[in-house]
């Protein structure tokens, strides 16, 4: 078989609107899951996940149409591009999963994330916390002699940047949602 | 239509509704109203098993014979544990069940009451879809729907966790309806893709189609579009084990079975071709050997009604996603309407190679001596049960393989095997479950001694009922397929791969009131097996056979399809490291 002159896996032209690239690049991808609010919705979203080996950056749900009953999960996970379509591609057939949108492909979108610092301190380094504070817009929400509770709202590249300026003033704890997304536009 | 009615009862008409005459179960204390109301009417037939693994592969095996969704009907904890083989098998092989387990009462779900266990978490990963049911009012709507769910897009196993006060309490039932749920698999192809893998057939120098699975649950017109379009193109066909029926063996574009343990001539075509058209078929690892080598010059086309089957494991250029009935059927259009052109000269020389490579002959054996060899075993059953009306189980490991190359398969739904989970034991539940779809058929079960006994007791639910059931042992005293491995990879060092203290298989036979043959001499073996065939009633027939025979072709693990072993002079130093870490 010394004749054969295609290349590997080579087709002129794509006819499908999914097909990967094969590339072995890890990518950062955001989705948004519709679901059915139904019980044990939750746990075949993260089973699937557990189950096929993928990652979790971080997770949110709620129940965003009542009378529908939908919720919507909110997935933020990594893997090359093949495995970003499969995981797509697995979510959609779960039966209860109505709609799988991955944000980061399909067109701009914006990403939220809450989050809650408790920075304890005194002296110089409280009223540079709270000056800090007061830069990145963060609201105090509980504060004591000797400690604040921040609720601060953003992109996660914010929050990690809060985060990494309270670390040296004395920060206890802290309480992510996750990530929250929404496309851009109408 | 609505009525009032018990939960218990409205399981039943529900069954009714769906056109369910059999159901396969075991009874315990969380289904007993379920079981009431079965014995107040005469509609459905409720098929006794000795245990409930055993109610899942016969309602598998009834499925994939019939074509219709099995039902099974299990107690609460162990009932719905002793489950979940069977529904992974059904779910790995896309076969249509409906699994209906008893469950504690709602008032004590969670305080670890007697015989509860979390049946939907457990067995959330091992279905299609599951539900439990804490309102009678929603028993009948959850009961429709889950046949809808079972049966459409790609099929699989679902189970409905029913608890018993739910099942006593009155509620309204309503009858059947067209589905309104928003599952609603595509199933018609894109046309665009649908045309691009026309003009590739139209150019191709060296097709192959590689069919599976798929093209049998599509259903029998898929399988005869199927086969109008290889005679109409003249392209060579293989297919994967779970396939195999859809086109005939004894057509003549058959290349046979391809794969691990495929023909010679069917991995050669497949590592040489230029086209390869995928038909219902999932690149499963037992096909495609190594990926990096897995047909190199390729075009690839994929059809398959599953999104996530397209590029999971290999790389497709032409993926259309759609039911393979709708899709072969608007593939012929395209190809008619654009003059029924294929690259006739060039697949000629094609043919060239591929009856070159089958003068290799590789299903080739000698039998001689008096110790019969099970090839030869199963090309005597093959010759004597070719003309009946016929239907193949069988377990898993070496005599699965040799069933799979040795005996032809002229029909869809008349081979039934356990090919992705390779469930050991499934061979024997399932042909009862074949043998109650087709009453005055001849059902197999190809079985090795071990696999079979993972699953004897059934021989207790045959009797019952009367089921014919033939059980060919090949009897090699050994986990063959095991042992196999062990020679090529593990130095020859045979841990736990033999058969000690193992039955008189006769007198077990004898015991159930079943009959038992023994056969060790290749010349009694026509005449045993006549005498198998007609005895009317199960039969265990223990064929004493080569007990070291390995099984050939074989793509050893790490291998590429051009680099099989055709014999046992071929195994030294076969595997290497990286290859033995691969199952």
């Amino acid at each position: 078989m010394s004749d054969l002159n295609l290349k590997k896996g080579s087709s002129a032209k794509s006819a499908y609107n999914l097909r990967p690239n094969f590339s072995d690049i890890v990518e950062r991808h955001t989705l948004a899951v519709m679901v059915e609010n139904e019980p044990g919705v939750l746990a075949r979203v993260i089973g699937l996940f557990a189950g096929r080996g993928y990652n979790i950056e971080s997770l949110t749900v709620a129940e965003v149409d009542h009378e529908g009953k939908l919720s919507r999960i909110t997935i933020v996970t990594t893997g090359t591009p093949q495995v970003i379509e499969q995981i797509k591609a697995q979510l959609g057939r779960i039966v209860t999963v109505h709609d799988v949108h991955d944000l980061t492909v399909e067109g701009p979108s914006v990403e939220r994330e809450l989050a809650m610092f408790k920075v304890a301190g005194d002296g110089e380094k409280r009223v540079e916390a709270l000056r800090l504070a007061d830069i990145f817009r963060a609201n105090v929400v509980d504060s004591t002699l000797n400690s604040f509770v921040f609720e601060i709202t953003g992109a996660p590249e914010k929050i990690d940047a809060f985060a990494d300026l309270m670390r040296p003033l004395g920060l206890v704890e802290v309480a992510r949602t996750g990530v929250a997304a929404l496309s851009r536009g109408g | 239509m609505t009525r009032q009615m018990t939960g218990a009862e409205m399981v039943v008409q529900a069954l009714i509704d769906q056109g369910v005459d059999t159901v396969f179960g075991y009874p315990g204390g969380a289904v007993l109203p379920i079981y009431d109301a079965i014995f107040q009417q005469n509609n459905i037939k409720h098929v006794l098993v000795r245990h409930e693994q055993g109610a899942v592969h016969a309602a598998e095996g009834y499925a994939r014979s019939t074509g219709k969704p099995g039902v099974c009907l299990v107690t609460s904890g162990p009932g719905a544990t002793n489950a979940v083989t069977g529904l992974t098998d059904a779910l790995l092989d896309s076969i249509p069940i409906i699994v209906l387990t008893g469950q504690v009462p709602t008032f004590m779900i969670g305080s670890d009451a007697f015989q509860e266990a979390d049946t939907v978490g457990i067995t959330r990963p091992c279905t299609k879809h599951n539900w439990l049911v804490k309102e009678t009012d929603a028993l009948s709507s959850v009961l429709h729907e889950a046949f809808h769910v079972a049966t459409s897009g790609r099929p699989g196993p679902v189970l409905i966790d029913i608890p018993k006060d739910v099942q006593f309490a009155s509620g309204t039932y309503n009858a059947p309806q067209p589905s309104t749920s928003h599952y609603q698999p595509t199933v018609k192809g894109d046309i665009s893709s649908i045309t691009e893998l026309v003009e590739a057939m139209e150019k191709a120098e060296r097709p192959l189609f590689y069919t599976g699975g798929g093209v049998i649950n599509s259903g029998p017109a898929a399988s005869q579009l199927l086969r109008e379009l290889v005679a109409a193109t003249n392209f060579p066909i293989t297919s994967t084990l779970m396939g195999l029926g859809a086109y005939p063996a004894s057509g003549e574009n058959w290349l046979g079975m391809l794969g691990m343990h495929g023909l010679y001539e069917a991995n050669m075509a497949m590592h040489g071709c230029d086209l390869m058209i995928n038909i219902g078929a999932r690149f499963d690892d037992r096909i495609t050997g190594v990926i990096s080598e897995f047909s190199p010059n390729s075009t690839k086309a994929h059809i398959d009604i599953d999104p996530s089957s397209i590029n999971k494991v290999i790389r497709v250029d032409i993926p259309i996603v759609g039911d393979v009935g709708h899709v072969l059927e608007d593939l012929m259009k395209v190809w008619k309407s654009r003059g029924r052109k294929t690259n006739s000269a060039a697949v000629g020389n094609w043919w060239s190679q591929i009856k070159a490579w089958q003068t290799i002959e590789c299903l080739k054996f000698t039998q001689q001596g008096k110790v019969i060899k099970p090839q030869y075993a199963l090309s005597r059953l093959e010759a004597l049960t070719k003309k009946h009306d016929r239907f193949i189980t069988t377990e898993v490991g070496q005599h699965q393989m040799w069933a799979a190359q040795y005996l032809g398969f002229e029909d869809p739904n008349r081979w039934m095997t356990s090919g992705g989970l390779g469930t050991m034991g499934y061979g024997f539940p399932a042909s009862i479950g074949v043998q109650m779809g087709h009453p005055e058929s001849l059902v197999i079960n190809v079985a090795g001694e071990a696999s079979w006994l993972m699953n004897m007791q059934e021989l207790g639910t045959a009797m019952q009922y009367n089921l014919p059931v033939k059980q060919f042992i090949l009897n090699n005293e050994r986990l063959g397929m095991v042992r196999q491995w062990q020679e090529l990879l593990h130095g020859e060092r045979y841990s736990s791969s033999w058969s000690e203290s193992l039955p008189d298989f006769v007198k077990l036979a004898e015991a159930f009131g079943a009959k038992g043959i023994l056969c060790s001499d290749p010349d009694d073996l026509d005449e045993a097996i006549m005498e198998m065939l007609n005895h009317d009633g199960p039969v265990l027939f223990d064929c004493l056979v080569e007990k070291h025979e390995n099984c050939f072709p074989m793509i050893p693990s790490g291998k590429a399809h051009n680099e099989m072993l055709l014999g046992d002079a071929d195994t030294q130093g076969a595997i290497d490291a990286k290859g033995s870490v691969l199952v």
